[in-house]
């Protein structure tokens, strides 16, 4: 009896380390990388980090045999410092993936660095749709969102409704320039003229000087192609200067629900804004809330979160497919190959750009007297279907596509 | 109506006034910094953290307490200028001897803890502040909308600079302190207790930087990182009006606010950096700064 048991001790033993050999460092390690102190801390920051863990969890990793490790690191939105980090990883620490990446001139030095070396890049947290675009690469996949999918949602819906002249006040770097480039054209496609554009420091404080700028073009809504701390205080300022109550709007081309909660109902209703995700949505994102606050200081999850949710899972599922993770530009061929289908995002795919594919949200800030509990804070006002979402695939110049 | 530049002259009017009410911001927060190396030769970095503490002190009087703006107006200042005292008690003190490096360091550490441990409760996105009741809505200028918090902002701001500039250079309390600081142990031979108006002195200033936070709450975004944005800027303005002294630091103060004004019209990327380039300049011409005094 005891040399039964033994045996079978030992079968397993032999077992899970044939299937932990399959895998090349015998560790699947993936790297989280954003802004963990800073402007756009609480949009990805931790959470991020919490939200693969939650991914790595529900895939049962550890019941398929995969040993799986996560490590953060912060790259203070600096290029130079995120390159570091992503080469101290791959080089030393052996990092298979990196994830998320928020602000866009790191975003595409990671995803060069990302090419180079043969690994994976998942980007949830920035917006630049230049990723699957000109500088579109086979080893980068564009998850949540880009600042195409952004313009096209919310430029279109307002201009549609007869806001038809912009103003951009835009952060002064890759994201918003990008930003305000795909919502010009958006707006110019429906009929819409854009005045004039004004580019800010990015990070700034003090907006009432370009805010003002604003007011003299007498445009009917000023876009804010900026994000994060830039967008709360924008909007705070504007709202001290009577902007919005002689006539003109706000267009919030990028805001998260951690900007709504920061800037509170009163100053933040009636923005209109396009999401990927909001926690509200149905049970299963409830659910995924629920039980991610309680991990985060009770900040709820942005869609930045559950986009590294959705990315992890669809990545460890193909890793699982393949039984190896050595080499990338396979994993991201093979994570191309199958249709994506997790609890937050259900059901999609991603292009041959890199581009995954699924509805966009038109939400509108509901009003104080709206809302019934904290973070409780979208009306949705149009779902955006996914084969409408996102730029065409032959506009975007990627030199992956063919023909 | 005419013209400047190809800029019309009514939103240059406009700008020029937005750059004073910054310049406000820069001259509150640079007169402490003066006020503290004047008199303690401390480079104080952790004024940003400071700054920064005053506005949130304001938001948990509003939401936890119900005490509005004006009470944290007083309250704010009084509360982290004692935390100031502690911190000179407990760790200021010991440092003067040494060169102001040390004293550079040690309060950049403070910062680096004070601003990561908000973080660390508070998050990065902020906290909603509203404009106080009395001072909402704003006055048409003609050439602008000023909001009346903004204009009070200004007025508020001036009074406690010229105070302070008059308490220090015009009164026999101003003179023991200047006198502390040229030689310690003649002024205490006259009975004069030192270490304690040393001590008071790094309250006082930093009881300016919580009130420069409690006056940027309505306006700015109240978040752990929201000194750290400033305090470079307010480095540069004490670098340039000359370190030390007050009032190079209210006039350089108000004066670069003008000048940052007007670059966010005409280039409004060079913003940031106009700042810095003139401290550059300053520093060639005259490395004592504008209104210091060569040693």
């Amino acid at each position: 009896m005891k040399t039964l048991r033994n045996l079978a001790v030992l079968g397993t033993i032999l077992a899970s380390s044939s299937a932990f050999a399959q895998y090349t460092d015998g560790l699947i390690k993936i790297g989280v990388m954003n802004d963990m102190s800073g402007t756009y801390s609480d949009l990805s920051g931790q959470g991020s980090v919490i939200a693969a863990r939650m991914a790595v969890e529900d895939f049962g990793a550890v019941a398929k045999g995969m040993k799986v490790e996560i490590v953060g690191a912060d790259h203070q939105n600096k290029p130079d410092v995120g390159s570091n980090v992503v080469r101290t990883w791959i080089d030393r620490d052996q990092v298979d993936v990196v994830v998320d990446v928020p602000t866009s001139s790191v975003a595409l030095a990671v995803s060069e660095i990302a090419r180079d070396k043969n690994k994976v890049f998942l980007v949830s947290g920035a917006g630049a749709s230049d990723l699957t675009g000109a500088k579109c690469s086979p080893n980068t996949i564009h998850w949540t969102y880009d600042t195409w999918a952004l313009g096209n949602g919310t430029g279109a819906a307002l201009v549609k409704a007869g806001s038809n002249t912009w103003f951009f006040l835009t952060a002064d770097y890759a994201f918003g320039h990008a930003l305000e480039r795909d919502t010009a054209a958006v707006v110019e496609k429906n009929g819409g003229k854009v005045l004039g554009r004004v580019r800010h420091p990015f990070p700034g404080t003090d907006f009432s000087s370009f805010l003002l700028q604003a007011q003299a073009s007498k445009a009917k809504i000023i876009g804010l192609a900026n994000a994060g701390s830039d967008t709360i205080n924008s909007i705070k300022q504007a709202s001290e200067f009577g902007i919005v109550s002689s006539g003109q709007n706000l267009a919030a081309l990028l805001a998260f629900i951690t900007d709504v909660h920061a800037l509170g109902l009163q100053t933040a209703q009636g923005l209109i804004m396009t999401e990927a995700w909001y926690w509200d949505l149905n049970d299963a994102n409830r659910e995924f809330a629920k039980k991610f606050a309680p991990q985060n200081r009770g900040v709820h999850p942005t869609m930045v979160h559950a986009g590294v949710y959705s990315a992890v899972t669809h990545y460890l599922k193909a890793v699982h497919e393949l039984k190896s993770e050595a080499d990338g530009k396979a994993v991201v061929a093979k994570m191309k190959s199958m249709p994506t289908d997790d609890k937050l995002f259900g059901k999609g795919e991603i292009r041959a750009d890199g581009r995954k594919i699924h509805p966009m949200y038109l939400f509108e800030v509901k009003k104080p007297s709206e809302s019934k509990a904290p973070w409780d804070y979208y009306k949705l006002r149009a779902t955006i279907p996914a084969d409408q979402a996102f730029r065409p695939l032959k506009d975007g110049g990627c030199p992956l596509v063919g023909g | 109506m005419f013209e400047i530049f190809g800029i019309p002259s009514q939103a240059l009017f406009g700008q020029l006034l937005l750059g004073l009410i910054n310049g406000s911001f820069y001259a509150l927060l640079s007169l402490g910094l003066a006020v503290i190396f004047g008199m303690l030769n401390i480079i104080n970095f952790a004024h940003g953290a400071q700054y920064m503490m005053g506005a949130f002190v304001a938001y948990f009087l509003l939401s936890s307490a119900g005490l509005n703006y004006w009470v944290a107006l007083i309250v704010a200042p009084l509360a982290i200028g004692a935390f100031g005292v502690l911190i000179e008690r407990v760790l200021l003190k010991w440092i003067y001897r040494l060169d102001h490096l040390y004293g550079l360091l040690l309060t950049f550490g403070l910062a680096l803890i004070i601003e990561g441990v908000f973080r660390n409760y508070f998050g990065s996105s902020g906290l909603p502040y509203r404009v106080p009741e009395l001072l909402q809505g704003g006055q048409n200028l003609g050439f602008m909308f000023l909001p009346n918090y903004r204009a009070w902002v200004v007025v508020f701001s001036l009074i406690v600079c010229l105070t302070t500039w008059f308490v220090i250079e015009r009164t026999k309390l101003g003179s023991y302190l200047r006198a502390a600081t040229e030689n310690p142990a003649l002024v205490r031979a006259f009975g004069i207790n030192v270490p304690r108006m040393i001590t008071l002195t790094y309250g006082f200033g930093v009881a300016l930087a919580a009130l420069a936070g409690v006056m940027a709450a309505p306006i700015y975004n109240v978040s752990p990182q929201m000194g750290a944005h400033l305090i470079i800027v307010v480095f540069a303005v004490v670098v340039i009006g000359g370190m030390g002294s007050i009032m190079g630091a209210i006039v350089t103060g108000f004066g670069l606010g003008l000048i940052e004004g007007l670059t966010k019209v005409f280039f409004p990327e060079a913003s940031n950096t106009v700042i810095f380039i003139i401290m550059a300049i300053v520093l060639l011409i005259r490395p004592a700064g504008l209104f210091g005094r060569s040693t």
